[in-house]
């Protein structure tokens, strides 16, 4: 007995002894192998009287247990040990950068006039398009703007030559998105000729316009949102709620001044135009113009034949550029149109 | 319109700091865009007499002078102006004086004499350029007096931006009436009264052309002194009004059109032969200008003539050979009404506008003709003497007020607030607009002075003007709420534009006029749409391409040291086309256009660095017209190199390009590596897919490579169509994942790795099934390509 004991204490020695699981299997060959030291003792049971065979037989079971258990214990140790070495090479330096595209991002005036598109589109404006090519006619004269009207000398008009290099009388690049509004409402109007009552027209215009002017405030192509909203019952201190509601969200400003004074436009009557005033940061307490409003001019809705006895509505045109200067404190119009990445990649 | 305030405060005057009276301005609609000051602050300035002027006795410069600065006082001031001379009068900087600049006055010893102050050149006061020496003071100066008081320099220049319909606020009175109307402040406005007649000369009027001119008034003044000096405080306004003081005679004529709006001229006398005619050129007909143009005249333009020549454009500028001069002793002066439509433009159509244009187009008060004339001529025979001829007037039908109608209900529905009668009543009082009241209803006749009261909505303007837009409340609307339609199949420009910024790329927003030279370059477009009237000569060209625009993006970035370049841009392009719709002539497609220059990714450790090819940016336009599946086909493009671009067409319709720009241009345009571009049409971009379910197989697929050798120039979409025209059933998919060309290919062969997908939707499929397909998809390839199955 005190034999069997000493066979698994020198079993556990010898596994403790073996970091190598290769040579963890040839030690245990050694103790349970065929010609092992716990074989053996099995073997030598035969010799024993039939009534010793139980005992003696259930003392080396229990060694041969012990010593499987050593081994297993074992093995688990060395396989954690290997992990662990394993783990301690397999190294990263985590603040290498991650392999990658970097990101581009939209022109900062695309990012306003997105918000201004969404900030309408809260209160179900959608948005209108037109052509930047447009007709005298368009441009001016549907806008109650007739030829030699002092009011266009407000605008500095680029015509363009027709094919044989004569300044096309009719055409020109629009100088507003005015005429989007025009556009707008004469398909309104048609498509919903049928009815007694037409829908609302709640829509915002943003677009490239053109006048002939460059220098440090002033670019020869430059951007507009036109806004304009048409119904039976809309009135100037609605839209002095909407434009007001707007520039507050726009600059996230709760206390941003807004105010309305009376202007002239030949579309509008009566017409305002809309300063803004920040109560902190380098601008604040200056009255600073950023829109022209008012109620739609009656000539301007027949003239696309809706009955200004009937429906009324407002409109307004801001300049999305002057919005994004103020926003992001940009201070030179130019850096718009110059393709800077410098500059553009401030926006992303 | 500039004017100085003080001058303005002469007529009315309410009790308003200069701050709070610029407001009230704004706030009414008369924006005030700039206020200055006329001198910059300083103090204890007072008119001094130079009595005695001795040569310093250790400077030649300076002379010791003996000056009385009132109240019988004297001081001893060394002074190295030139010009000072005994008996002057000049202004004097006391000891103790702030004078601009904070420089300050003290008793001091200059080179052992003591000087007790400073005599000041208008520099030195800040009140002119001219330090060329001491500012000299009209001789009747009182001695002693505060400099500022004496030359009015608390005194601020307004201007105001007018805009077109306030005519009625082109001169001082009518600024006045406003200010009066806002304000509540009496005006009082110049007295005028008949000249008295003292010569019986005249001239006959004609009125040609009664409608472009229903009034003319004009009278003979003769022994006049045409150089008679213009009084200083005329002087002083004219020129605080940015108008120069040329001579008296003109200068009265300018200041009583500031005063009062009415623009007058003044012809000499003897230059004139026989009767006035307001007349329409005749086409052709010639005239020299006082600004020394000689013009030839279309014939809407209204002509003042006599009976053998024209002698001024009527309301815009006199003619030279008739004008007054500085000997002139007999002059002919003219007050009139010429209709706006009559004046408007014509000046503009010969690239000039004047004063008397400007107001002519916009209205001028014709109940005010007649006054003008009379007050210029009193102010005439005071300055200038000699006598005047009785007034000649011709009178053709004078434009008609209508009378207007404001409904309250209208008004209400207008504002969104409700006014009451008596409100009303006084609002069109303080306004001087005469009204008759019926029911609800109020009848308004407006005044000659004003042009812009048509309708019912410019009077609701006047109510809202005068009663502050600050007092009409800001309201949430209120509306029919409706959902705004939201198409699946159509995917929004900002999502594409979000996808590409995305992927990298920056958008860019440039000019859509470009140079000339990119429209050939780019596009070779021979029908190019000019401006008439560009800024710049590399401004002239509406684009039709956005190409050259993302070039010169690279162009310019390159030169800041930025050598990777992915941007885009979305915008109209314009077409010469008859067909085009909504602009007759044109079309005006929106586009869309990227462009990748440099290296493939930014520069870093995890990837080794190439530079950006035809396949990367063929990537990002798979990519964005996804899920749609883009067909790329061998094209000739001018911008292109003709080896390495495509058309780019979805379901059969050509949506545009993709290629690298050609190395001529890369020469041209001095790029050092090619910029790969592409252009799409925005619409077929904007074009998504509603999904449409189908059932997804349960069985295993089957997958078989191949690898074939072809011919190195055979186009993989030739062989992937003719596969898919004759891949057996089972074949799902071909996909290619490897090209290889090299050691083991023979020259002008190129290996092609596909992979062949094979699947059932309802049972699996057996090796025998499978086996057979790929060998018949072989068979195939070798019978159409030459195909050499690789082992």
């Amino acid at each position: 007995m005190q034999n069997l004991d000493q066979i698994a204490l020198e079993a556990a020695a010898a596994f403790a002894a073996t970091d190598d699981p290769d040579a963890l299997e040839q030690v245990k060959a050694r103790f349970l192998g065929k010609n092992g030291r716990i074989t053996e003792q099995l073997k030598g049971m035969a010799k024993l009287p039939p009534e010793e065979r139980k005992s003696v037989g259930a003392t080396i079971n229990q060694a041969k247990e012990a010593i499987e258990a050593a081994l297993n214990a074992r093995r688990e140790a060395i396989r954690r040990l290997a992990l662990e070495r394993r783990l301690g090479e397999e190294y990263l330096d985590v603040t290498l950068p991650g392999r990658r595209e970097s990101r581009g991002g939209l022109h900062p005036v695309t990012r306003t006039l997105e918000r201004i598109e969404a900030l309408f589109g809260s209160i179900g404006f959608e948005v209108a398009d037109g052509p930047e090519i447009e007709s005298d006619f368009q441009n001016f004269t549907a806008l109650n703007t007739p030829e030699d009207h002092p009011a266009r000398s407000m605008h500095d008009t680029f015509y363009l030559l027709d094919e044989n290099g004569q300044v096309a009388e009719d055409i020109l690049l629009r100088t507003h998105t005015s005429p989007i509004q025009v556009r707008y409402m004469q398909a309104h109007v048609a498509k919903y000729a049928h009815l007694e009552t037409m829908p609302e027209i709640r829509i915002i215009a943003p677009g490239r316009v053109y006048r002939v002017d460059s220098d440090a405030t002033h670019s020869p192509m430059f951007h507009q949102v036109e806004g304009l909203w048409i119904g039976e019952n809309v009135n100037f201190a609605d839209l002095k709620g909407v434009v007001a509601d707007f520039l507050r969200r726009f600059f996230e400003s709760d206390d941003l001044q807004v105010r309305f004074r009376p202007s002239f436009f030949p579309f509008t009557e009566p017409s305002a135009e809309i300063d803004v005033a920040f109560i902190s940061g380098p601008l604040k307490g200056r009255w600073l113009e950023i829109a022209g409003c008012g109620m739609v001019h009656p000539n301007v809705l027949r003239h696309v034949g809706i009955d200004p006895e009937k429906y009324i509505g407002f409109a307004f045109g801001m300049g999305p550029d002057r919005l994004t200067m103020l926003r992001y404190g940009v201070n030179d119009l130019r850096l718009f149109f110059d393709g800077d990445l410098r500059f553009l990649r401030q926006f992303i | 319109m500039k004017f100085s305030e003080s001058w303005l405060r002469n007529f009315v005057n309410p009790t308003l700091s200069g701050d709070a009276f610029s407001h009230l301005l704004t706030m009414s609609g008369l924006e005030v865009e700039e206020e200055e000051r006329v001198a910059p602050l300083f103090d204890n300035v007072v008119v001094a007499h130079v009595l005695e002027v001795n040569r310093h006795p250790d400077a030649d410069r300076l002379n010791i002078c003996h000056v009385d600065i009132g109240n019988g006082s004297q001081q001893q001031i060394v002074c190295g102006a030139p010009n000072v001379a005994p008996g002057l009068k000049v202004p004097c900087a006391l000891p103790g004086a702030n004078l601009p600049g904070d420089f300050k006055i003290k008793i001091a010893k200059v080179r052992g004499v003591e000087s007790a102050g400073m005599l000041c050149s208008a520099k030195e006061l800040g009140i002119a350029e001219d330090a060329s020496g001491l500012l000299v003071l009209p001789a009747d100066a009182p001695v002693g007096a505060d400099i500022r008081a004496y030359l009015d320099l608390d005194d601020r220049l307004l201007t105001l931006k007018l805009t077109p319909n306030r005519a009625d606020c082109l001169s001082l009175t009518g600024v006045a009436r406003e200010v009066s109307a806002l304000t509540g402040t009496p005006a009082t406005y110049p007295e005028i009264v008949e000249a008295p007649v003292g010569i019986p000369a005249k001239r006959a009027i004609v009125l040609d052309a009664p409608e472009a001119c229903p009034l003319y008034c004009g009278r003979v003044v003769s022994g006049v002194d045409g150089r008679a000096a213009t009084p200083d405080w005329m002087k002083r306004r004219l020129e605080r009004s940015g108008i120069r003081a040329i001579s008296a005679l003109v200068d009265i004529t300018n200041y009583v059109m500031l005063e009062l709006g009415q623009p007058l001229h003044a012809f000499d006398n003897t230059k004139l032969d026989g009767a006035i005619h307001a007349r329409l050129a005749r086409a052709g007909e010639k005239i020299l200008l006082l600004n020394e143009q000689t013009l030839e005249l279309q014939d809407d333009v209204l002509l003042i003539a006599d009976d053998r020549h024209p002698v001024a454009m009527a309301g815009i500028m006199g003619g030279e050979d008739s004008g007054i001069t500085l000997d002139t002793t007999e002059m002919f002066l003219e007050a009139a009404f010429f209709a706006p439509q009559a004046i408007a433009g014509r000046a503009r159509r010969y690239g000039f506008v004047s004063d008397a244009s400007h107001r002519f187009e916009r209205g001028v008060d014709f109940g005010g003709t007649r006054r003008a004339l009379e007050r210029a001529t009193q102010l005439i025979l005071a300055i200038c003497g000699g006598q005047a001829g009785p007034a000649c007037e011709a009178q053709a039908t004078l434009p008609q007020r209508q009378p207007v109608c404001l409904r309250m209900a209208r008004l209400a529905k207008v504002l969104g607030v409700s006014f009451s009668a008596e409100q009303i009543g006084e609002l069109f009082a303080r306004l001087d607009l005469t009204f008759k009241r019926e029911d609800d209803n109020f009848i308004v006749t407006p005044p000659s002075y004003r042009f812009d009261i048509e309708i019912e909505e410019d009077l609701i303007e006047e109510i809202v003007r005068l009663h502050g837009y600050d007092n009409i409340p800001s309201r949430a609307p209120r509306a029919t709420l409706s959902m705004l339609a939201q198409t699946e199949a159509a995917r929004p420009v900002s999502r594409i534009r979000h996808i590409l910024a995305d992927r990298g790329f920056q958008e860019v927003v440039n000019f859509a006029f470009v140079e000339e030279s990119w429209e050939t370059d780019f596009s070779a477009n021979t029908a190019q749409i000019r401006l008439a009237n560009p800024i710049a000569s590399q401004m002239s060209v509406m684009r039709s391409s956005l190409v050259g625009g993302l070039v010169a993006n690279v162009v310019t970035n390159l030169k800041r040291k930025q050598s990777r370049v992915r941007v885009f841009e979305t915008g109209r392009c314009f077409f010469r086309d008859t067909q085009g719709t909504p602009v007759k002539g044109f079309r005006q497609p929106w586009k869309l256009a990227g462009l990748a220059y440099g290296s493939a990714l930014p520069e870093q450790w995890g990837c080794a660095s190439r530079n950006v090819d035809f396949f990367d940016l063929k990537g990002e336009v798979e990519l964005l017209l996804a899920p749609a599946v883009a067909c790329f086909e061998r094209t000739a493009h001018p911008a292109l190199h003709p080896g390495r671009s495509a058309r780019v067409s979805v379901d059969g319709n050509a949506i545009g390009f993709i290629g690298e720009l050609h190395p001529q241009w890369l020469q041209k345009y001095d790029l050092p590596l090619a910029p790969v571009v592409f252009e799409l049409d925005l619409d077929a971009l904007k074009l998504a897919r509603l999904p449409k379910y189908s059932e997804v197989s349960r069985q295993p697929p089957a997958v078989r490579d191949l690898a074939i050798v072809v011919d190195h120039k055979l186009e993989l979409q030739q062989l992937l169509d003719g596969i898919s025209a004759n891949q057996p059933a089972i074949v799902r998919d071909v996909l290619l994942f490897d090209v290889y060309s090299g050691k083991g290919i023979a020259p002008g062969e190129k290996s092609l790795a596909l992979r062949i997908v094979m699947q059932d939707t309802q049972r699996t499929l057996h090796d025998a099934e499978v086996d057979a397909a790929v060998q018949k998809l072989i068979n195939y390839l070798q019978q159409a390509f030459a195909a050499q199955l690789r082992v």
